[in-house]
């Protein structure tokens, strides 16, 4: 992307549209260097999904929901857990996809609702960040990229896009926790979860929760949280993705299948 | 659901909002402000769709700092609810409307102190006093019933916590967060 950005001013319309489509704003590949809003050509955007979404029309897509991902605040910093299933209505497509982003070191991004569109942002994002650090010799805080990342979504309001993600790290402010959505909604908090199974990782999440757990509680708390949550929703499962941010950095603390959690619980209980 | 009061009286504007942010059946923040500070006297409460509110308001809030930093003098409460207004109409016939429900109140100089109700259709009143959402249906008939412009005001609020706020010739005032009390002010 950044290679195309510097050719940018070649012709490439010949290239990307050997069909010689008309009115077409050729993107460059790269999000980051263009002002406008970019929609498909001569179609209501809104209209068209609507069209898509309707029970009698011909073609019924599915919006992927199904994810559960929470994370909260504690002294320790901020921990991250997402579940890896992907479906595509009652079909999975895969048990182990990743839902973190590793926008920087310091900053994490997780995803929920439509994959396609939670990769897409989440990179255009990562790009915003890596340029706001050449541009200014620091790191961007939480806020100022979750605002990013909220005002880029507000200008595809209404027209079909399904992001739900948190955006995590640690800047000179401190731990910073957003939670980012598609309707332009930016709150900062102690404690989220979003998809299909949040409510249930709230349950266990909410009643677990103090702010001085120690390290070894918080991710078995995260942990728990996440494997309740695939246990009751269909739409969730595969393995518990977890993540710890620190002052220094995010680490990866561990990936555990919910089938082998399961026995493990099981086996404590009795 | 979402509430706002404001109450007029003789020299000052007196604000709540609830302070929860619900998304369907869970609450995911208990301390959100839905208050907007326009200038050193003026503020915007602002209720309704989530992501439009904030993005609204502070597009408001940028463009009234605008004109103070471009002219040297703030606009006054009256020029600010006309000037949102304005925005939410244009907007409220385009591909995107805004469904947001406000409450403007500031302090004039002036004119004394003032209250405009504006709903997502553009509506735009001053009043003595004004609500938004279902707490409205009770609150406005006692408000009816009991207020008079020029005396202390009472009243008592419901909900487990609220920020409440203050607006006279000083400025922007926060009150203590109110569990279940009355508050009286003169």
């Amino acid at each position: 992307m950044a290679l195309l950005d510097i050719c940018r001013h070649q012709d490439w319309k010949a290239i990307l549209t050997p069909f010689g489509a008309q009115n077409f704003s050729v993107s460059c590949g790269s999000e980051v260097s263009c002002d406008e809003f970019k929609v498909p050509v001569g179609v209501d955007p809104s209209t068209f999904m609507n069209t898509l979404s309707e029970n009698d029309g011909k073609l019924k897509l599915q919006f992927n929901h199904g994810t559960t991902t929470l994370a909260f605040k504690f002294q320790h910093g901020v921990i991250v857990a997402v579940d890896s299933r992907c479906t595509a209505g009652k079909y999975i497509d895969t048990q182990y996809f990743k839902k973190v982003i590793e926008i920087n070191p310091y900053l994490l991004g997780t995803m929920s609702g439509s994959a396609a569109d939670c990769v897409y942002w989440e990179r255009v994002l990562a790009q915003h960040c890596r340029i706001y650090k050449l541009r200014n010799k620091e790191e961007i805080t939480v806020s100022a990229a979750s605002k990013l990342l909220s005002n880029m979504l507000a200008g595809y309001r209404g027209m079909g896009l399904s992001i739900g993600s948190m955006i995590c790290g640690w800047d000179k402010k401190g731990p910073g926790l957003y939670y980012v959505d598609e309707n332009g909604t930016r709150l900062s908090g102690n404690m989220f979860s979003t998809g299909s199974g949040h409510s249930y990782a709230y349950g266990v999440m909410d009643s677990g929760h103090r702010y001085d757990l120690t390290i070894p509680e918080a991710y078995d708390l995260a942990q728990r949280a996440i494997y309740h949550a695939t246990h009751r929703d269909a739409y969730s499962g595969g393995t518990v993705n977890m993540y710890h941010v620190k002052q220094d950095g995010w680490i990866k603390v561990s990936q555990e299948d919910v089938g082998e959690l399961y026995q493990k619980y099981l086996f404590k209980r009795k | 659901m979402e509430y706002l009061i404001g109450i007029q009286g003789p020299d000052f504007v007196l604000v709540a909002a609830d302070t929860v942010a619900a998304s369907s059946i869970i609450q995911m923040k208990h301390d959100y402000d839905k208050m907007f500070k326009l200038s050193e006297k003026i503020l915007l409460l602002c209720v309704g769709e989530a992501g439009d509110t904030v993005q609204f308001a502070e597009y408001i809030q940028k463009n009234v700092q605008l004109y103070k930093m471009r002219n040297g003098y703030e606009l006054s409460p009256d020029a600010a609810a006309n000037f949102t207004r304005k925005n939410l109409a244009d907007y409220l016939r385009s591909r995107t409307p805004y469904h947001v429900n406000l409450l403007l109140a500031g302090y004039d100089d002036h004119d004394g102190p003032a209250l405009y109700y504006m709903d997502y259709l553009s509506s735009l009143a001053k009043a003595p006093f004004a609500a938004h959402g279902y707490g409205a249906f009770l609150t406005l008939s006692i408000l009816d019933r009991y207020y008079k412009p020029d005396e202390s005001v009472e009243f008592i609020l419901n909900l487990p916590a609220f920020n409440v706020r203050l607006i006279d010739k000083h400025g922007i005032k926060d009150l203590e967060k109110l569990p279940l009390a009355t508050t009286s002010t003169s």
